[in-house]
């Protein structure tokens, strides 16, 4: 389904990732572990069209989209829960839900798949006209992922969900993208939480200095003794 | 002393405060909103309302148009140049250094000025009176009906603007562009088309001050953006640069403080009170009266 094919990508002379490949595969949970700074937040980025490959493509069911504008990538069915949630944080949570819905114009159905967030995270439909600034760390992180389904994405890619939540709300978020995954949206996750990440993704990369290092099923990988001491904590 | 004359006389003042303070007003909003979305102060900005009162200037004179087509043409006309402006000059510097584009913005104003000089020649012109002079004698305070139209359309406008702001796709879209570019941009909305849009707004309402300012003064010239243009900016900070409620807000002020000043000390000291202001609204609150600094949620 997606196809990250040796990808360079430079932040000015900072060359950030040296030769990056991945794929995703339609119905999977795939996760990119790895430290901070590794390139993780890069490779979506890359993905989603807010930074360009200086070498090497992104290929999304066969159609190339590392020359697309970000817009173009959200309407082939890419969507993206960025790093740190980045709510509109002066907007109220149904104003981010419906600029989720930026590239849709179906109104019916837009308000149906409102509905829908709202079923799938219920707090968020109690603090619907409040400012999404003054929503919890964990709300935030649910509406950042409403948001992101209401332009109902067929590749879902999520960012350090679980950054800043205590353990019991990264818990309860880890099996909303297993719930999201199960109706049908392929994943992408990014995480530093390899623990857990590991234990809900089908597959998984190691990304380290901007290298994919390890790559395998992710049990293999929860297995192997070089992700258990540099991620697992032994 | 007469203490009701001094009443009458402070009334009246405050009257011709908030018509030239609306002027303002509408002019900030375009330093704001282009602030608020790409963090420029776009110094063209008052040579664009100078743009607005030529286009209603040739539109009243020329080709005979009533008010109201004069004022929709100079907007349209602005509307327009704002455009151009932002896709010749600022897009190809989207990723440059603040300051490169600041210093290409002061470039377009002096382009703007000394090319309308070369096309319009330097002489002052006299806006025609598109409107019959009427003075409404109120307990004593005059109105003219020059300044209940400029209240009136700026108001109108006004109200219009905040509507599209706050409920219109398109004004949730530049508010989400003016808080958060990238995470806009994953909501897949075209970032370059809302800056797009938010320069002609902003151009489209400093041309409508700058017919109203025609038909107020009737006399119109290819410098008269330069002072106006920085009062406004002015009203943009003091009202808190990037909010809109700010800029309309601190626009009045200005006009009201100016007036008062005018009326009671002396119009020598009119543009000493706009800097004293921007000095004090620096020194004691730079985010400006409705500004806040906005705390980050982990």
């Amino acid at each position: 389904m997606l196809k990250v094919d040796n990808i360079n990508v430079f932040y000015g002379a900072i060359h950030a990732l040296h030769g990056v490949s991945l794929t995703v595969n339609e119905g999977e949970i795939v996760t990119l572990i790895g430290a901070n700074g590794a390139g993780k937040s890069t490779t979506l980025r890359t993905i989603s069209g807010l930074l360009r490959p200086k070498t090497g493509s992104v290929a999304f069911e066969g159609k190339t989209i590392s020359d697309m504008k970000a817009q173009g990538i959200v309407k082939l069915g890419i969507s993206q829960v960025p790093e740190g949630r980045r709510v509109f944080a002066n907007m109220s949570v149904m104003e981010n839900l419906e600029l989720g819905a930026f590239i849709r114009s179906d109104s019916a159905e837009i308000a149906a798949d409102i509905k829908m967030v709202f079923e799938r995270f219920p707090r968020l439909a109690e603090r619907k006209g409040q400012q999404a600034g003054t929503l919890s760390g964990g709300e935030q992180q649910m509406l950042a992922m409403g948001r992101a389904l209401m332009s109902r994405p067929r590749l879902l890619l999520l960012d350090e969900p679980s950054m800043g939540l205590a353990p019991l709300l990264v818990k309860e978020i880890f099996s909303i993208i297993q719930e999201i995954n199960a109706s049908g949206t392929t994943v992408l996750l990014v995480e530093q939480n390899a623990n857990m990440a590991l234990a809900i993704a089908h597959r998984a990369y190691v990304v380290e200095t901007g290298r994919i290092t390890l790559e395998g099923s992710a049990q293999e990988l929860a297995a192997s003794d070089a992700v258990r001491k540099a991620y697992l904590g032994g | 002393m007469d203490y009701s004359a001094l009443f009458l006389q402070v009334v009246q003042q405050i009257i011709n405060g908030i018509s030239v303070g609306s002027i303002y007003a509408l002019i900030a909003l375009g330093y704001t909103m282009v602030y608020g979305i790409i963090r420029l102060i776009n110094f063209a900005h008052g040579d664009i309302y100078m743009l607005g009162a030529y286009v209603g200037f040739y539109c009243t004179t020329v080709f005979q148009f009533s008010f109201l087509p004069a004022l929709l043409m100079a907007m349209i006309v602005a509307a327009i140049a704002g455009m151009i402006i932002e896709r010749v000059a600022y897009r190809p510097l989207r990723y440059a250094p603040r300051m490169a584009v600041l210093i290409t913005a002061i470039g377009v104003s002096l382009l703007l000025e000394y090319g309308g000089i070369l096309v319009v020649s330097p002489q002052t012109r006299t806006f025609p009176a598109v409107f019959p002079t009427t003075l409404y004698n109120i307990g004593g305070v005059i109105i003219s009906s020059q300044q209940v139209l400029i209240l009136a359309v700026s108001i109108i406008l006004m109200v219009i603007l905040t509507y599209t702001v706050q409920r219109t796709k398109i004004g949730k879209a530049m508010r989400a562009v003016s808080f958060d570019t990238d995470a806009a941009r994953l909501m897949g909305i075209n970032v370059d088309m809302v800056i797009s849009i938010t320069f002609a707004i902003g151009s489209g309402l400093a041309a409508a001050a700058g017919v109203l300012v025609g038909v107020y003064y009737n006399s119109i010239d290819p410098l008269m953006g330069i002072m106006p243009g920085l009062k406004a900016f002015i009203a943009a900070v003091l009202g808190g640069i990037g909010i809109i409620p700010g800029a309309m807000l601190g626009g009045i002020i200005m006009g009201v403080v100016e007036a008062l000043v005018s009326g009671f000390i002396s119009s020598t000291y009119r543009d000493a009170a706009a800097f004293a202001i921007l000095i004090i609204i620096l020194l004691l609150k730079p985010a400006g009266l409705l500004g806040k600094n906005v705390r980050e949620k982990v």
